[in-house]
């Protein structure tokens, strides 16, 4: 088997966002007492630094992949922190393990609404210091949500993909797709906002033993 | 066991229920508006506690409208069971005991099917709890109706309501079964929880009629940037949005061709001419709020006034057009003495029927 390469890129935003919103926090009474003089955090629809790399954009391996490995053993985790969800945008692969814990002096409940046929919904609720709820999906399905009811703000979500071969884009809008087989691939990348069917941009790329470059660039929405 | 139509704390008692369960559909409105259906996720326990050992320390967001609302619905729930009780007991038409009994099975119906749509996790359960939620105020006001001593007299003493011309009656026939109509819309559009799929007004994305390709959907979706996120909207939605705008045009037309006609049939000092009339003044402004919960962006309060408002006009329309129906019950020596003594007129059949006071 040839030696497999790294995928790199960098998502960057074209055009500036319409400004976040705060987040209604004090809705909940507890919630608010966590941001006492604090500043009240936003909706993190855009989350872009000054050289207009975007974050939080989910990008993947959409054709080309033939090896499948099986998910990893460790699991990816989620927290709900001062009433948010962290992180806002993940990724995972079918049947690997989804650790959410709930690291807030307070109660959440944990709604993770998939609409892929397979991928389970369900409600539960997390005390304070409740060991982390465990979930499993078997399908892939980009974006699937995870929702609070209690605090209707709070929303996470996850990338689920049939292999490995997925990344999120940090701060700086760049990502890093590890060990990819060489071959010719299709790429997506798929952002909450600029993409909200789930549809995203693609690229068609080759991959050696060097790896590939594969940079993106989108428009935010028109104000 | 003496039974009497003229049970005046018996009617007091179905107004009570009737205007309980308005509250309750305004609570139930809360609820949607906050997007809190699911913010306590078992039933019939509370976060695993007794439903009304629940500490009130936990009613804090979502919880606070949902449980509210349990427990309220609880007590309508209560409301409904002595009322039939009361019914069977008190009550000598046989089929307001028998409507009585139906209220206490819609009520526990309508009960559980909002526990499964918490337990199931599925929202088309929502729209039926809301449509039911419907039905159920309207039948409880008929009750209330009914039971309310002009009405129990009219229908002891001579058989018969107040008959209203068959056109008019069609007309608040339609007109209640189109606000019905709107009431399953706007569930639907509530349950699907994608917030507003148009919004703007009086236009629709800027055009009479919105663009629905996919294209235009996919640009419409960029542009929704609510705090509370709400699930991407579909053709679907926006289709459904401007049937509801044009249904609530159509409710302004006939209600308000119902208030003319009554007006001019049975004179403006009759009561089911009033009565039309303020059907018409509730509809106008159930359009009004209809408006202001898209120029809004669903303010949850405006929203929430909006389902009561629609709640109301529909029990409106359907005690108008009760009124207009015949009333059949059998007569008891007592009661058509009693109206007799009340002054009510002994007509003929054939008299004029709308010199009969609805009351």
């Amino acid at each position: 088997m040839a030696t497999a390469g790294d995928i790199t890129g960098k998502i960057t935003l074209k055009g500036k966002p319409a400004p976040e919103k705060q987040l209604p926090v004090a809705n909940d009474p507890f919630c608010g007492k966590l941001f006492a003089g604090k500043p009240i955090p936003t909706t993190r629809f855009y989350v872009v630094d000054a050289n207009g790399g975007l974050a939080d954009v989910f990008v993947y391996l959409k054709e080309g992949v033939t090896s499948k490995p099986a998910p990893p053993a460790e699991p990816v985790k989620l927290d709900q922190k001062g009433c948010e969800y962290l992180p806002y945008v993940l990724g995972l692969q079918t049947k690997q393990k989804l650790l959410v814990s709930n690291s807030d002096p307070l109660l959440h409940n944990v709604h993770p609404t998939p609409t892929v046929a397979g991928n389970k919904e369900s409600n539960r609720a997390q005390a304070a210091n409740q060991a982390p709820l465990e979930y499993m999906f078997d399908n892939p399905e980009v974006f699937l949500r995870f929702k609070c009811d209690v605090h209707p703000w709070m929303f996470a979500y996850v990338g689920v993909v049939d292999h490995p071969y997925f990344a999120v884009s940090g701060k700086d809008g760049t990502y890093k797709i590890a060990n990819v087989p060489p071959g010719d691939y299709v790429i997506e990348m798929v952002h909450r906002k600029t993409h909200p069917s789930g549809k995203g941009t693609t690229q068609k790329m080759k991959v050696g033993p060097d790896g590939a470059k594969a940079d993106f660039t989108i428009e935010a929405a028109a104000q | 066991m003496t039974r009497s139509p003229d049970n005046p704390w018996l009617h007091r008692f179905a107004v009570l229920t009737a205007v309980s369960t308005l509250a309750l559909i305004g609570i139930g409105g809360l609820v949607t508006s906050h997007g809190a259906g699911l913010a306590v996720p078992d039933w019939p326990t509370s976060y695993g506690y007794n439903m009304f050992l629940f500490p009130p320390s936990y009613w804090v967001g979502g919880i606070l409208y949902e449980h509210t609302h349990r427990l309220f619905a609880s007590f309508v729930g209560l409301l409904t069971t002595v009322l039939a009780v009361w019914l069977w007991i008190k009550e000598p038409r046989r089929w307001l005991r028998w409507a009585g009994v139906f209220a206490f099975f819609g009520v526990v119906f309508q009960g559980v099917l909002g526990g499964l749509r918490v337990t199931l996790l599925e929202n088309s359960l929502g729209i039926v709890h809301a449509a039911i939620a419907q039905l159920f105020v309207v039948l409880v006001s008929l009750i209330a109706l009914w039971t309310s001593r002009g009405r129990a007299l009219a229908g002891a003493s001579r058989g018969e309501g107040v008959v209203v011309s068959k056109g008019l009656l069609r007309l608040m026939v339609f007109g209640t079964l189109l606000i019905f109509l709107q009431l399953i819309l706007g569930a639907t559009m509530r349950h699907q929880h994608a917030g507003l799929a148009v919004p703007d007004f009086p236009l629709a994305y800027g055009k009479l009629w919105p663009a629905m390709d996919p294209a235009s959907i996919e640009a419409y979706n960029r542009n929704r940037l609510d705090v509370f996120d709400p699930n991407p909207i579909t053709a679907f939605q926006i289709g459904l949005h401007m049937i509801h705008r044009l249904g609530a045009f159509a409710c302004l037309v006939l209600v308000g061709l119902a208030a003319w006609f009554s007006r001019a049939r049975l004179g403006s000092q009759s009561t089911q001419a009033k009565l039309c009339m303020l059907w018409f003044v509730l509809v106008v402004a159930q359009a009004g709020l209809g408006a202001a919960t898209v120029l809004s962006n669903k303010a949850a309060d405006i929203a929430t006034a909006h389902v009561v408002l629609g709640a109301a006009s529909l029990v409106m329309g359907a005690i108008l057009w009760a009124m207009g129906l015949p009333v059949a019950a059998p007569a008891t020596q007592e009661t058509e003495c009693r109206a007799r003594a009340d002054g009510i007129p002994a007509i003929s059949s054939g008299e004029p029927k709308a010199a009969l006071s609805p009351n």
